[in-house]
């Protein structure tokens, strides 16, 4: 795909050197091509964004970059040298450091001793703790970080870890910084204070690559965005000449459609005169989610829309009990339900699609029938078994309506492609005859005859009158299923939108701008 | 808004209690260890105060070291091997093979100065087939060190069937010469011990090795992200814990007079409890060798007051066993605490 | 043709076969069985009785390991099963009753239920790691059996008790119809119900079955508690064996032992799928072995030498650095280019084997 290049004029100002050149990363993996021929830049002094949606490839950039993983084609250079790395120690020594997520330092450890952890100040072969934690503090200050470097770790909120983490890095002498979704667990007050030291940071000429699926940061603090796609470079801008929805556009795409032939769902009319099968009212958890309402009809179809990150899992989670709500309440079918559980969900028969199709979806070692079956024989109990007629009809049934292949119900689920998992997966709700379905992303990553498959399943059982909830990054999708689109960002609910309304266009400006103009 | 970034700062009047509240916060991993010492303090409190002014004696006292220094030894050992949030049952099995072997090699006429250091070598073989086991073939440090006790165990009857008398001056010197100062005495193993104890100690927090020990336990993907020597390190502590049970296997050589291929089943396990009660967290990354000191003296005096009391020795395994699970409830208590407050 | 030997089964069975060919080459009275009073009597019937304490005992192990946990105090629940059941016996009128003997081992039995329940509680409720919860059972156990016997190895004189561990049931010892009711009984309630297939579930994935509304906590409990009181039928057959309660011999290292059948059957130790057949080769191997290493004149002191090196052999075969090496040579003897795996997966599998984040 061509790279866009903005036409403005840029200012005349010489550009510095780049710090670190990436030309032509391709990396492959068994029948996918995670990368496919990009260009990344990363210039001293600069905030460079990096953004792109699940399986864009951004992650696996960053992997390359760190030394995580090896390039099959394509060069890396740090100062203008050809470098090869084989592990993040190599990365490391070249002077690229990584703030993670998860914070990867030692919490059981004191402040100083992480900031200066391999590095400690050493006299006589022993460690002179005194010369290494005043080290440390003078690292600390230097990002404007007073805390005492005695303290333990985990007596600190994130946040401030996360500035020891850069700290340490510094301490490195990293001339380039990676910070990967650093702004995950930070309330409001906490990201003002870490912007303010990455603004530090960059006047000191430090090149740092932000990564963050939250739009409204990535404007704040950055110079920069590459956009990538696909595994492919979308373009690389200055922030000045990308608008939001401009933004959206180039990371969400338009692909060709050959699913338009089915009817649009959304066209139907739904009868909201009785009771909802579920009404959430300020459901929330804090650092999670902000209070939001939600309610769905029976026969209606709820989408979820929001890029990655906006809050969409987390809410559904809540609802069903996968995680426990701090406010609001639930009512399902007019009366008060508690729903703390998975267990409570399915009683009020509410069923649920993890987007973790892997890690909390199938059971891997199982077979395909014991899949199926298994949420209705945890409901069941492990008593009364379901009798081995009665399971292959029903496993049978379903192979052949949503069309599992290999159709073999002995198959080990490990050994299907993505593709048919999802359908067993989905197979295992549908068994259950619930009344409300949560699908989380249950069209992700499989190929096009299969997301056909379930989307016309999914249509035909709430015409029938199952209410349904779906969450899909491909607004398309979303559009042609859902009567109602719920839309997220940043872990908010901004508003709701009537699908018959509103065409793709509009519902990425509503995504991308609804509801700002007051945040900074 | 000011341009540093602090937690939000006390009023000035209230900056003492925040400098006693820092100095509390930054000792509060000692805590364990520090209830471990009540524990200890009280029992020797009760004790006295039960057995009628009888049992805090210089003689009691000293006698505890002397009795239970082969444990301490031990106890040092598994420190390491827990910091890494490992695991070794090997070191009873591992002491009983090294007694035996010394005792065999001196019977039949092998100078105490080959005796022992192949007694700490046979020790350290073991440990170090645990440690690789655990860290280039990713077994459990659980499955790893049975198989060690297996081996061990199994060895130690391989050099004898029944036990082996010991005659050589040097070895017995270790634990009947008594160094006296005053009602007090100490004994060369009690020497051997504490400077054990000390040297981990020093190692431990003045050392990048032992300082790799705690951040591997803290997380052990962090430290590799670190830069850290992980891979050398844990099977380093195999090798140390492997050691020491060499080490045992001598003072308790020289402490019985011979060597005795049935010693030391289920030591490990007291070992695991000395190490638990003294404040070691058993996941890893919390704890001192001073803990697991107090660890194995509360052990000492729980066997002594039993054994004053004329009870019977079961009562030992009992005692030993609830304050064990006492000390892991409580510890599983503050874990999921301090995990709800994410 | 070539399914045979990807069957689960086929390397324990093998293993055990070659095993009872070579001893049967070394030593042909091995395979002899001989009648005598209508019982039968041989090196393969000595197994048959001899295995039934492990038997149970493993038995027990593999569902809890199936659940990703383990039980390290089974040794310590036969040492408190035999002391209750010598106990009674010592102490009633007439040890020689049938009814006593029923209620004694009826009180054993229920008193090491008690301990399962126990262990479980801990595992289940309270969260603790399965080797630590019942590394105190292993440390208390055994205090909590010398008590009972009042710090003696009780004996007694009971032809009822000994009946259990060396008596007949018509052809065969009765201790084996112990062993075999305990395998039919197991098997048809993990098979016949769904227990068995959502024990699996919470094993291999405890979050999606968590999820899918699975009771995993009663699960993982019952599994304890089957554990403890398997140990405990074990711990009163190895009493009535030796006419004794001693607390410090009775199933000494017998975990581990269990733990290895449970490996060399094939159950992972990772938990998740579990097979009980499995479990009764790895048994009958581990008693095989024993009996080869006795014959061999090996004192049976030392034998645990040779079972190290059996269970460093497994795990070192079943660690992933050696399964892929065999795998790449076996990838290099067979045709090159040949397409691996199922369909694309665009979310690429994070354990590359390429760089990975390693020291």
């Amino acid at each position: 795909m061509p790279a866009d290049t903005p036409t403005l004029d840029r200012p005349a100002v010489a550009e510095p050197a780049p710090v670190v050149e990436m030309r032509g990363i391709t990396v492959r993996f068994p029948g996918v091509l995670a990368l496919d021929h990009v260009d990344f830049v990363l210039r001293p002094g600069e905030v460079h964004a990096l953004m792109g949606e699940n399986g864009a490839g951004k992650s696996t950039l960053i992997k390359a970059l760190t030394g995580v993983y090896a390039v099959d084609e394509g060069t890396i250079s740090v100062g203008g040298v050809e470098r090869t790395f084989s592990s993040t120690a190599d990365a490391q020594a070249a002077g690229i450091s990584t703030v993670y997520q998860e914070v990867n330092l030692c919490p059981n450890l004191s402040v100083g001793e992480n900031v200066m952890l391999g590095h400690e100040v050493r006299r006589n072969g022993m460690i002179d703790w005194r010369a290494t934690h005043a080290a440390a503090a003078e690292h600390l200050r230097a990002l404007s970080l007073d805390i005492d470097p005695r303290s333990l770790l985990s007596a600190h909120s994130i946040a401030i870890q996360q500035v020891v983490a850069i700290s340490r890095a510094m301490v490195l002498e990293s001339k380039v910084l990676v910070l990967d979704e650093p702004t995950s667990s930070l309330d409001r007050e906490e990201v003002e204070q870490l912007f303010g030291v990455i603004r530090n940071l960059r006047a000191a000429g430090v090149a740092i690559l932000f990564v963050s699926h939250f739009i409204e940061q990535v404007y704040e603090i950055s110079d920069r965005i590459t956009v990538l796609r696909n595994g492919a470079l979308v373009g690389e801008y200055r922030i000045e000449d990308l608008p939001r929805d401009a933004l959206v556009t180039k990371m969400i795409g338009r692909e060709l459609d050959d699913l338009e032939a089915l009817a649009r769902t959304a066209h139907r009319t739904i009868d909201r005169s009785g009771e909802p099968v579920l009404r959430a009212e300020g459901i929330g958890r804090r650092g999670v989610l902000e209070p939001s309402d939600l309610d769905v009809y029976p026969g209606e179809v709820v989408g979820l829309a929001g890029l990655l990150g906006s809050g969409r899992t987390e809410l559904v989670r809540l609802l069903y009990g996968a995680d426990k709500p701090d406010t609001g309440r639930i009512v399902v079918n007019g009366t008060p339900a508690r729903i703390t559980q998975p267990r409570h969900a399915i009683e009020h028969r509410i069923s649920f699609s993890s987007e973790d199709r892997r890690g909390e979806g199938i059971v891997a070692d199982l077979t395909v029938a014991e899949n199926i079956v298994l949420g209705i024989q945890a409901r069941r109990g492990w008593t009364r078994r379901i009798r081995k007629a009665e399971q292959d009809a029903l496993v049978e049934e379903y192979i052949r309506a949503l069309g599992v292949r290999p159709a073999r119900p002995d198959a080990v689920v490990a050994n299907l492609s993505g593709g048919n998992q999802q359908k067993v997966l989905l197979a295992r709700w549908l068994a259950t005859a619930p009344e409300l379905l949560v699908l989380d992303e249950p069209t992700r990553g499989i190929d096009v005859g299969a997301k056909a498959d379930i989307q016309r399943k999914v249509s035909e059982l709430s015409a029938k009158g199952l209410a349904v909830v779906f969450i899909s990054s491909e607004l398309e999708e979303v559009l042609r299923l859902a009567q109602r689109i719920a839309v997220l960002r940043d872990r908010r609910k901004i508003g709701e939108v009537d699908s018959s309304e509103i065409d793709l266009d509009g519902l990425i400006d509503y995504l991308a701008n609804e509801g700002k103009g007051d945040a900074a | 808004m000011s341009a540093t970034t602090t937690e939000r700062r006390p009023a000035r009047t209230e900056r003492g209690v925040a400098a006693v509240q820092g100095f509390l916060g930054r000792r509060a991993p000692m805590a364990p260890t520090f209830a471990a010492v009540v524990i200890l303090l009280v029992l020797l409190v009760g004790a006295e105060a039960f057995l009628r002014g009888d049992f805090i004696t210089a003689r009691n006292l000293s006698a505890l070291l002397l009795d239970n220094a082969y444990l301490l030894v031990l106890a040092v050992g598994m420190t390491f091997v827990i910091l890494t949030g490992g695991i070794d049952l090997s070191v009873g099995s591992v002491m009983a093979f090294t007694g035996i072997l010394g005792a065999q090699l001196l019977s039949s006429g092998v100078p105490a100065i080959v005796a022992v250091p192949a007694m700490l070598a046979g020790g350290a073989a073991v440990g170090l087939l645990i440690g690789i086991l655990v860290q280039y073939f990713d077994v459990q440090p659980f499955i790893a060190s049975l198989a060690g006790l297996f081996l061990a165990r199994g060895l130690a009857f391989v050099v004898s069937l029944s036990s082996i008398k010991v005659e050589d001056p040097g070895i017995l010197w270790l634990q009947q010469n008594r160094i006296r100062l005053g009602d007090w005495y100490v004994t060369p193993t009690g020497i051997i011990a504490l400077v054990t104890v000390a040297a981990a100690a020093f190692v431990l927090h003045l050392t990048r090795f032992g300082r790799t020990v705690y951040a591997i336990g803290g997380n052990e993907q962090s430290a590799r992200l670190m830069g850290l020597e992980v891979a050398r390190t844990k099977v380093a502590v195999y090798v140390i814990s492997g050691f020491c049970g060499g080490l045992a296997g001598l003072m308790l050589t020289a402490y019985s007079g011979a060597g005795y291929p049935r010693n030391g089943i289920g030591t490990e396990l007291d070992a695991i409890a000395a190490v638990v009660i003294g404040g070691t967290l058993l996941t890893g990354g919390r704890g001192y060798v001073a803990g697991s000191l107090i660890g194995v003296m509360v052990f000492g005096t729980i066997k002594t007051i039993i054994s004053f009391m004329g009870a019977e020795q079961s009562w030992m395994q009992i005692i030993v066993g609830a304050l064990l699970l006492l000390f892991i409830v409580v510890q599983r208590g503050i874990v999921a605490r301090s995990e709800r407050r994410r | 043709m070539t399914r045979i030997w990807k069957h689960r089964l086929f390397w324990p069975l093998a293993s055990l076969l070659g095993l009872i060919v070579i001893n049967s080459v070394a030593r042909p009275q091995f395979l002899s069985i001989t009648m005598r009073d209508g019982e039968l009597y041989g090196a393969l019937i000595n197994i048959l009785r001899n295995s039934a304490p492990l038997m149970l005992v493993a038995l027990g192990m593999t569902i809890v390991i199936a659940t990703r946990g383990i039980d390290l105090s089974v040794g310590a629940v036969m040492a408190v099963s035999g002391a209750v059941a010598l106990t009674v016996i010592d102490n009633a009128a007439d040890p020689d009753n049938l009814g006593t003997v029923l209620g004694a081992v009826g009180l054993a039995v229920l008193v090491s239920l008690a301990l399962g329940t126990w262990n479980g509680f801990l595992v289940a409720v309270l969260g603790i790691q399965p080797i630590i919860a019942t590394l105190v059972l292993m440390l208390a156990g055994r205090g909590v059996a010398l008590l009972i016997t009042g710090g003696f190895i009780t004996t007694v004189n009971s032809a009822p008790f000994s009946y259990i561990a060396s008596g007949y049931l018509t052809l065969l010892p009765f201790a084996f119809f112990i062993s075999v009711a305990a395998i039919t009984i197991l098997g048809l309630v993990e098979r016949r119900t769904a227990l068995g297939v959502l024990t699996e579930a919470v094993g291999i994935n405890p979050e999606a079955s968590r999820l899918a509304g699975v009771r995993a906590r009663g699960i993982i409990w019952g599994a304890y508690m089957v554990s403890g009181t398997l140990a405990g039928v074990a711990g009163v057959i190895y009493a009535s064996n030796i006419r004794a309660a001693d607390a410090n011999a009775a199933g000494l290292f017998i975990e581990l032992y269990a733990i290895l059948a449970v490996v060399l059957g094939g159950t992972s130790l990772m938990g998740g799928k579990f097979s009980i057949a499995g479990t009764v080769v790895g048994v009958l191997i581990i008693q095989t072995l024993e009996s080869t290493i006795l014959f061999l004149g090996v004192p049976s002191a030392q034998s645990p030498v040779f079972f190290a090196v059996v269970v460093v052999v497994v795990v070192m075969l079943q660690s992933t650095r050696v399964r892929r090496a065999l795998a790449r040579l076996a990838r290099s003897g067979r045709r090159r280019g040949a397409p691996t795996g199922p369909g694309p997966e665009p979310e690429p599998d994070l354990d590359k084997p390429r760089t990975e984040v390693a020291a």
